[in-house]
């Protein structure tokens, strides 16, 4: 089992990430990627950039422990999460996630659940620049509710 | 300067030391500091902490107290009645917004 964590001001790859996860697997029968970008409508004004900024250490910490839970509850053999920091422009990639695994419920699921983890916990924070003014992004409920999910499906599972 | 309430006394001079804290995101700008060096004769809570940094900073209350701030203790989220001691590393931040 492999875990790859890369917080980076560079962009990526998916194709060469995707190459990695595929490079000499001839156990993983799926692999999952989600890559998260910049977008241009965030609060009903332009947005022109995003200004990322995260805590160094504790963030690379995070990741590596939200990939290790998924790991163990999941069968995923290689996991490859990158965040990038820094200012961005719109369309920009921000956020990889990729996993593999033996069989496709398992690489779906866990490259959710990475996700969702990732927003709730690991130490970035977003900053939205406008043509004249800008502004830090306020935390979302709707994260939350999409980590609670998981924890839910946790409880239910243990009962 | 606020006494841990477990603080033996013979201990005093072995715990006095700095505190390396640090601020991000919305916080750090508002507050017009990314990091401080704070020196304390003993250990206390991370509630007592703050207390401190507000009476040395009055402008800080409303930012540091009345917020939904979180706060890390060396690299780990921690709650306010977790202890700080010397030598350690103190992060003080608003809610994440990643990914």
């Amino acid at each position: 089992m492999s875990i790859s964590i890369n917080v980076q001001t560079h962009d990526f790859s998916v194709g060469e990430q995707h190459g990695a996860l595929c490079s000499n697997n001839k156990s993983d029968g799926a692999v999952v990627t989600f890559t998260g970008l910049v977008r241009e409508f965030s609060s009903g004004d332009n947005v022109i950039a995003l200004e990322l900024e995260h805590y160094p250490g504790m963030t690379e910490q995070l990741l590596q422990s939200i990939a290790e839970q998924a790991q163990t509850r999941w069968q995923l053999a290689r996991i490859s999460i990158i965040h990038r920091v820094g200012y961005l422009a719109l369309g920009e990639q921000i956020v990889f996630v990729g996993v593999t695994s033996r069989h496709r419920q398992a690489a779906f699921e866990g490259a959710q659940f990475i996700m969702d983890y990732l927003k709730n916990h690991a130490t970035f924070w977003k900053k939205e620049h406008f043509k004249d003014s800008s502004n830090w992004v306020e935390f979302k409920q709707s994260d939350k509710q999409a980590l609670d999910k998981w924890q839910s499906i946790e409880q239910d599972a243990i009962k | 300067m606020v006494a841990g309430s477990e603080t033996n006394l013979n201990d005093t001079d072995a715990a006095a030391g700095h505190v390396n804290v640090l601020f991000f995101g919305q916080l750090k700008e508002r507050l017009k500091c990314d990091k401080l060096t704070v020196e304390i004769a003993t250990p206390l809570s991370i509630k007592a902490f703050k207390h401190m940094l507000v009476e040395q900073n009055p402008h800080w209350q409303s930012w540091l107290e009345e917020r939904d701030v979180l706060c890390a203790l060396n690299q780990t989220m921690s709650s306010s009645d977790e202890l700080v001691k010397a030598g350690d590393e103190l992060a003080f931040f608003p809610p994440v917004t990643g990914g």
